[in-house]
């Protein structure tokens, strides 16, 4: 009979210990795919003999010695049928190898993150692979969220560690001179993680993937943790909470998107609003210029800052955008500061600017988004619902789909103004 | 562990970009850090000749193997501990050479 006790136990050990025995049995082992598949029959083990025998008093402990049993069987059994080439290549090279030259912190899920989100493989196997060796979220899981076959995506994976294998990717920290580009490195995988479960696409998904986006909390979480002086990992953090308070009130009942201005700002998570508040303030208390995703929380905070969306301080967030765009000169960045320039300057201001990205853009969902919206505002209904048949066209989500044709099916007829 | 550099050539733009004596410079660097195995420049994929003996007799035919915009312009075998080492050595010699490199693995070396 299932005993809720332990399902409880079990999802947390799963959640806790997931990755730290993928990452000890993988540094002893010198072989990810090793490392995954005895971290799996470790934890089936766990089910079943701790449904017997009641959880162990460590269970990280005894999973950690379950798995590395578990992969010593597998090389052993492996070694007698291929001997010269597997005892040569990953006993004498990887367990009884020097010593590695460690980098300023020393945990065995850093280098595990590190090598799931190098940048030798390719951005969608550095995603899978993040979310299945350091997440622990089950091929099928992975497969699911991306919207693509389970087979394929066990190859993407197989793939990825096939390369790191035989490239030989290294199983460390990096150097302090490239870790600041790696680290990066390993927070666009959990922004994208994020991103996909914030607006997701795909006709026929939820609008918002909660199971993503809490993934990739707890992920730069975990990062934080192991990296607690790197400002990014706390500005991302700070993002990515202040983002995720607003999940609830960004879609309606109905299934539509609510844009910032028109949502119920009392279904905002509050605690997720203090924690995000806190972490912007604990960066700009340390004096140091802040970064990308630094800056891109400082303007969440200054949203969610404003009791009713009136009172949102736009030149702050102008300003703020001003600051982006001298480390990222992108037309995405521009196109949101004149979305900003647009509540402070007026419309006519704001699309001047917009009108500018035109080339850049022209693929762009959102950029044609907001071109329609301010089209609207300035009485053009012709060329505003042109724009937003444009948006309709390039949008692959469901509840900014259902946002944007009922914006422009409330479009005075043609002919009105 | 050994690693190919491929020197990737391209034909809309065949000529040697390279700043004078930067590959020169490379290569003495590779040999005084004891990295270097082998490496050359190769001449023109017009000038190459294909051996076919599959066949009882070989049959040699003129031109490269594959038609393609980009081709093998030249490549270094290098001594690397690990990718990463690897990599940042390879970004050196892009630099170097003013050409794309590819970078892989040997599975082996006799």
């Amino acid at each position: 009979m299932a005993d809720p006790g332990l399902d409880e136990v079990l999802a947390r050990v799963h959640r806790d210990e997931w990755a730290r025995v993928v990452a000890t049995v993988a540094r002893r082992f010198g072989d990810l795919d090793v490392a995954e598949d005895a971290t799996a029959e470790a934890f089936a083990t766990a089910v079943e003999r701790w449904r017997a025998d009641g959880p162990p008093p460590n269970p990280g402990a005894w999973l950690t010695t379950t798995a590395g049993n578990k992969a010593l069987d597998r090389v052993r059994r492996e070694s007698r049928r291929d001997a010269k080439q597997r005892q040569a290549h990953m006993l004498s090279e990887q367990i009884a190898g020097p010593p590695e030259p460690t980098g300023p912190v020393e945990d065995e899920r850093l280098r595990l993150l590190f090598t799931c989100a190098h940048p030798a493989l390719a951005m969608e196997a550095r995603i899978a692979l993040t979310l299945r060796m350091v997440g622990g979220l089950t091929v099928a899981e992975i497969a699911h969220a991306f919207l693509v076959q389970e087979t394929t995506m066990a190859q993407r994976i197989t793939r990825a560690k096939a390369k790191i294998k035989a490239a030989r990717v290294p199983w460390r920290v990096p150097d302090a001179a490239d870790l600041p580009a790696r680290i990066d490195g390993v927070l666009t995988v959990l922004y994208l993680v994020f991103n996909e479960g914030y607006l997701a696409s795909g006709g026929d998904t939820d609008p918002v993937r909660a199971d993503l986006t809490g993934e990739a909390i707890r992920l730069v979480r975990l990062v934080r943790e192991l990296l607690p002086d790197d400002g990014e990992v706390v500005g991302l953090l700070a993002l990515m909470v202040l983002t995720e308070a607003r999940r609830t009130a960004r879609v309606s009942a109905t299934g539509e998107l609510v844009t910032l201005n028109r949502q119920d700002r009392g279904a905002w998570d509050r605690d997720l609003v203090a924690e995000g508040h806190a972490l912007v303030r604990e960066r700009l208390a340390t004096g140091r210029p802040p970064g990308r995703y630094q800056l891109l929380a400082a303007i969440n905070a200054v949203h969610t800052d404003a009791a009713d969306a009136r009172d949102t301080d736009w030149s702050q967030v102008v300003a703020l955008y001003d600051q982006l765009a001298r480390l990222d000169p992108s037309p995405v960045v521009a196109l949101n500061r004149a979305i900003a320039v647009a509540e402070l300057d007026g419309p006519h201001v704001g699309l001047a600017q917009v009108e500018a990205l035109a080339a850049p853009l022209a693929g762009y969902h959102a950029f044609h988004a907001t071109r329609a919206d301010l089209l609207r505002r300035l009485g053009r209904s012709a060329e505003a619902r042109a724009a937003y048949d444009r948006a309709i066209d390039l949008s692959g989500n469901t509840a900014e789909m259902a946002y944007l044709t009922r914006r422009r099916d409330e479009l005075p007829a043609a002919g009105g103004r | 562990m050994h690693y190919l550099f491929t020197v990737i050539g391209d034909t809309d733009n065949p000529a040697d970009d390279s700043a004078p004596g930067a590959i020169d410079a490379f290569n003495d660097r590779l040999k005084s850090e004891g990295r270097w195995v082998f490496g050359g420049g190769l001449t023109s994929p017009d000038h190459a000749t294909v051996t076919d003996s599959r066949g009882d007799q070989p049959v040699f035919s003129d031109g490269p193997f594959v038609e393609s915009k980009e081709y093998l312009a030249g490549f270094w075998v290098v001594e690397a501990d690990d990718l990463d080492v690897a990599l940042a050595l390879s970004a050196d010699a892009s630099r170097a050479c003013h050409r794309k490199i590819e970078v892989r693995p040997f599975d082996g070396i006799a």
